[in-house]
This record gives structure tokens, C-alpha cells and sequence, in this order.
């Protein structure tokens, strides 16, 4: 039997613990949060670092070209000098068809991507869902991949004629198993751990899906996503080279294909650095912050 | 700390009795005759282990690696399904606390916490304000917004501590929540975790195979011996809290569990 001098000690000693454990505790959050990332560098830094290596090495890449121009390794018209080609760049850009091939092809690959990432991410949680169909089509999926999708021209046409319907038949093929696959593998490497903690927590299988899974997959997914647009742009150039009608206007691939028909070479290098351009550009705009975003909220990078 | 003798040391001079658990009025856990075996030809897991927690009590499971003890701990908590035998839970889920923090990596602290607040039904504006109490009770106010890798180890286990307590469960299971810590973080949160459990009066199960760590959290130490796992022996703790792992009862409890722990081990050599 505590006496009531006794009880009132305690609770005074009690006190006092709690307020050491506070300090305790907040002593050890600063020392062990204390580690500090090294300051982001600044401008001069990031110029010298990453703006300026890519310039100097395309300075080098003219002058190369320069030079073997000036050895007349190839004829002129089959080697131009970068002048020229230049000329016609700007000439392509001013009079407007750059813009108008841009805006063609880009508008093409981005409704053609929107259509693939419906359909691989449903692909992608149906082949999750039901063990049964990873199993029939998962090897097939997986196959797609590494199947070029410009195979898939001649049958498009075949069955769609020179129109939309066979350019988007090819985008879809080259950029839908690449969404549906990543989406898989970013469910498959979720570790069971995150699962056994939405069933203690007492979520329901849906809410699971929503709350755990699908946040938990969302690296491998955007993965997925990135390889499918460059599958996509890809194919989609394959069938805008070989689909040459006027109904289709003219996208980037089709300018291409002029500069070919044309044997003007400076338009086809015009043309195959506009399409290198834009596709570094939607990766550098879109995909690579998006990714640096989701990683590095999740700490799994320096910056 | 041990400069002056706790209250209940001068009454319990010896530090630690040995007696069975009395029967309990009201028992939180009911574990009756549970066997697990996961293979046919193999030796069971479990094999008639009764065990019977009070509401309100700390009961600390401790053994070898392999002695199931874990195993239990995922029957108590519903995970698995046990091959014979009966299990009782007053809580309809009774929450649980693994060896990692098991925190959700794209979400803040606070974020984690209401996660369990929402399986909960708890309504968005209130979840809020709620996992901010939770928070400022394992002492994290104010860190509501970091993110999981910006926090420590002990900082990440006591966020999944909140994310348990907002479970709203009168029972925590708890596996070996801080054998990943550092000697000086785990002795911290063992004062945390024994104010959390007085204020908020849960019943607790926590498993360990660290024996101090045993004496000093738990009213009662349960001993399992492995192969099949069952119950050895157990101990009932009067030591008042506060404590610490260097009281001597603590101390001096923790050499006789270890013994016969030894003892238990030892049997299986030959």
C-alpha cells in the first residue's frame, strides 16, 4: 500500500522523467537528422558540369564533318558542307514547315501515347490481377518488345491503307507492351512487406491497390512509361518514313522522306535533327523531372 | 536513475518474483491449445501453446530464433491461421508493429499515420489534426511534413508507433520493433514506448530476443523454447516503472531468463 506521500512522489519523479525522455529524445532527432545534403551547385557550376561538355563536343562533331567535307571525302551533294545545311535549317524553321512537321508528328505521338498508356496500364493491372493471363500473354508481351515495330508497317497497311488508322496501329504496338511490362515489373518489385502492412492496418483489397500497390509501382511504372514514349516516337517515325500520302500531312518522318525523294541532303540531316530534338526535349520537359520528382521524394537520390 | 531504490524495489527487495499469472478478469488475448505446422512430415511450429494476456498488461515473449515466437505474434494478429487450436482477440484488429518501420516511402510521417486513420474511416478533416496528436505523442511534433528517408531509424520506428496507436487498438503486437536501433535510441524509446503504454492503457505483446530488454519493458516475460515452440516457463515482473535496463532488478532477472534460456538452447545440441 503506497502512502499518499508515497503516490504524489511518484508522479512528481514521473514528471520529471517524462520532461528528461522529452529532451532525450529531442537531443538524439537533431543528432541523428542532422546529416545535411551538400548545397545544390550552383549556376556557374551546372554550366560547367553538364551545359557545357554537350557544346563542346558538337563543336567538335562540325569541325570533324568540316574537315571531311573540305578532304571531299563524298561528294557535295551527298555530304554537304554544315553551312549549308544550316541555311536550310533555318530556312525550314522561318517558312514554317519545321513548325508544321513538329506539330503534326508531336500531336500524332502524343495522342497515339495517351491511347497506349490506357491501354498498357489496363494490360498491365489485368496481367497483375489474373495469374492466369500473365501467364498466356506475358511471354508474347514481353516478346513485343523486342520486336522492331516498324515490322508492323506493311500489315498496317494492309489493313488500314496509307491513313491514321495504320500510323496509330504501329504506335501502339511499339509503345504498349513497353507500359504494360513496366507497370508489372514496378507491382512485382513492391516488397510483400508494404502489402502486409495495408491488410494490419485493415485496408480492404481494393483500397490496398490503391493506397499501396500502385504508389509503391510507380517508379517501375514511369520507367515503363519513359520507354514507351521513345517506342512510340520511334515508331511512329518508322511509319510516318513509309506512310507518304498526302491525306496524312506532313509530319516529321514525311519531311524525311522528301529529303530522300529530293536526294536533297541537307534536308534529310535538317529533318533527322528535328527528330532527335524533339525527342530529348518531351525526355528533358517531361520525363526526367517527373522521375527526379517521384525519386527523390522517396529518397532514392542524391538530388 | 538508480541513485535512489524505486518504490517497489524496497518492497520486492528480491526485484522479481517467479509465479503463474493469476487469472485474469478480463483478457485481451485468449490463446488456447494453438499448434501451427506449416509442413506435413516436419515438426510443428507451435505445439499447445496457452498464453492469456490481461487487458492492460505487457507481456514480453522472448527465445531463441526459431522458437515461433513470431509466428505466434502473426496468428494473434490474424495474418495467418493457426493448425489447431483457438485464439481470441478483444480488439477486432489488434495492431502490429514489425522490425523495420514498414513506413510507406512516398508518403510524409503524418502521411503514414493517416493512412491507418483512413482504414479506420476516420474523415479527412480530422485525420489531420489527429495524426498530429499522434505524432506529438512518440514526441515528433512538428516533424509532420518529412519524409521517411529524412528521418532516423528511431524517429521512422516511433512514427510507425503513432501509425499503430492510430489504429485505435486496445492491443499492440509488436516484433521485435527495436532490434535494428542502436543501443542508445532503443533505451530511449523503451521510456517512450512505457509511457505510451501506461497513458494510453493498451495491452501489449511484444516479442524480442533480447532478455533485458524483456525484464525491462515487461510485467511478465513468457520463455519459449524452440523445436516445437511452446511455452517454458514464465515470470512475473514486480519491478515498478520507471525503470531502466541498468536496475538492478532488471539486471538480475535478466541472468536468471538468460540461464535457463541457455538451459533451453542447450537441449537441442545433442
Amino acid at each position: 500500500m503506497a502512502t499518499d506521500l508515497q503516490r504524489r512522489d511518484r508522479i512528481r519523479r514521473g514528471a520529471a522523467a517524462d520532461q528528461e525522455e522529452r529532451a532525450v529524445v529531442a537531443g538524439l532527432d537533431a543528432l541523428d537528422a542532422g546529416v545535411q545534403l551538400p548545397p545544390r551547385p550552383g549556376p556557374g557550376r551546372v554550366f560547367l558540369r553538364s551545359v557545357l561538355p554537350p557544346l563542346v563536343f558538337l563543336a567538335v562533331l562540325v569541325g570533324v564533318w568540316q574537315l571531311a567535307v573540305l578532304a571531299g571525302i563524298k561528294p557535295a551533294y551527298a555530304l554537304p558542307p554544315p553551312a549549308r545545311v544550316w541555311a536550310t535549317f533555318t530556312g525550314t524553321v522561318v517558312d514554317g514547315r519545321a513548325g508544321e512537321a513538329i506539330w503534326t508528328s508531336l500531336s500524332r505521338g502524343a495522342s497515339g501515347f495517351a491511347l497506349s498508356l490506357l491501354i498498357g496500364t489496363v494490360l498491365g493491372l489485368a496481367m497483375w490481377w489474373s495469374r492466369w493471363l500473365r501467364a498466356a500473354i506475358g511471354p508474347i508481351v514481353s516478346g513485343l518488345q523486342s520486336l522492331p515495330s516498324v515490322a508492323w508497317v506493311p500489315a498496317a497497311i494492309i489493313w488500314f491503307g496509307l491513313t491514321n488508322a495504320a500510323i496509330y496501329t504501329v504506335v501502339l504496338l511499339g509503345a504498349v507492351p513497353s507500359i504494360a511490362n513496366g507497370l508489372l515489373s514496378g507491382m512485382k518489385q513492391v516488397p510483400p512487406l508494404f502489402d502486409r502492412v495495408g491488410r494490419v492496418l485493415g485496408l480492404s483489397a481494393l483500397a490496398r491497390t490503391r493506397y499501396v500497390l500502385l504508389p509503391a509501382a510507380l517508379p517501375g511504372y514511369l520507367g515503363g512509361l519513359r520507354q514507351g514514349w521513345a517506342f512510340a516516337w520511334r515508331s511512329l517515325m518508322a511509319a510516318e518514313l513509309i506512310t507518304y500520302s498526302p491525306a496524312l500531312g506532313q509530319g516529321l518522318g514525311q519531311l524525311l522522306n522528301m529529303g530522300r525523294e529530293l536526294s536533297q541532303m541537307s534536308l534529310v540531316i535538317t529533318s533527322i535533327t528535328l527528330i532527335l530534338v524533339v525527342g530529348v526535349a518531351i525526355e528533358l520537359l517531361i520525363f526526367a523531372p517527373l522521375e527526379r520528382r517521384v525519386l527523390s521524394r522517396r529518397g532514392l537520390t542524391m538530388h | 536513475m538508480t541513485a535512489q531504490p524505486h518504490i517497489a524495489e524496497i518492497l520486492v527487495p528480491a526485484g522479481a518474483r517467479v509465479s503463474r499469472a493469476p487469472a485474469p478478469a478480463r483478457a485481451a488475448v485468449r490463446v488456447e491449445g494453438v499448434s501451427q505446422r506449416f509442413e506435413r512430415d516436419r515438426p510443428a511450429v507451435l505445439d499447445g501453446v496457452d498464453l492469456t494476456v490481461a487487458a492492460g498488461e505487457f507481456v514480453c515473449l522472448v527465445g531463441a530464433s526459431g522458437c515461433g515466437k513470431s509466428t505466434l505474434l502473426n496468428l494473434i494478429a490474424g495474418l495467418t491461421e493457426p493448425t489447431a487450436g483457438r485464439i481470441e482477440v478483444s480488439a477486432k484488429r489488434p495492431a502490429l508493429m514489425f522490425q523495420e518501420p514498414a513506413l510507406l516511402p512516398w508518403l510524409t510521417a503524418a502521411g503514414n499515420v493517416e493512412l491507418a486513420l483512413r482504414a479506420r474511416g476516420v474523415g479527412r478533416g480530422e485525420r489531420r489534426a489527429e495524426a498530429s496528436r499522434l505524432l506529438d505523442l512518440v514526441n515528433l511534433g512538428g516533424q509532420e511534413g518529412k519524409r521517411v528517408h529524412e528521418l532516423s531509424g528511431g524517429m521512422r520506428q516511433r512514427v510507425a508507433l503513432a501509425r499503430s496507436l492510430a489504429q485505435d487498438s486496445s492491443v499492440l503486437l509488436m516484433d521485435e520493433p527495436f532490434a535494428a536501433l542502436d543501443a542508445i535510441t532503443r533505451d530511449v524509446l523503451h521510456q517512450e514506448l512505457t509511457r505510451v503504454w501506461s497513458e494510453q492503457g493498451l495491452s501489449v505483446v511484444f516479442v524480442t530476443h533480447n532478455v533485458r530488454e524483456a525484464a525491462r519493458l515487461g510485467q511478465r516475460v513468457v520463455l519459449m523454447g524452440s523445436r516445437p515452440g511452446r511455452i517454458v516457463r514464465q515470470w512475473q515482473v514486480d519491478i515498478a516503472q520507471p525503470r531502466t535496463i541498468e536496475s538492478p532488478g532488471v539486471s538480475s532477472l535478466a541472468a536468471e531468463i538468460t540461464r535457463e534460456l541457455h538451459e533451453e538452447i542447450s537441449r537441442h545440441g545433442h
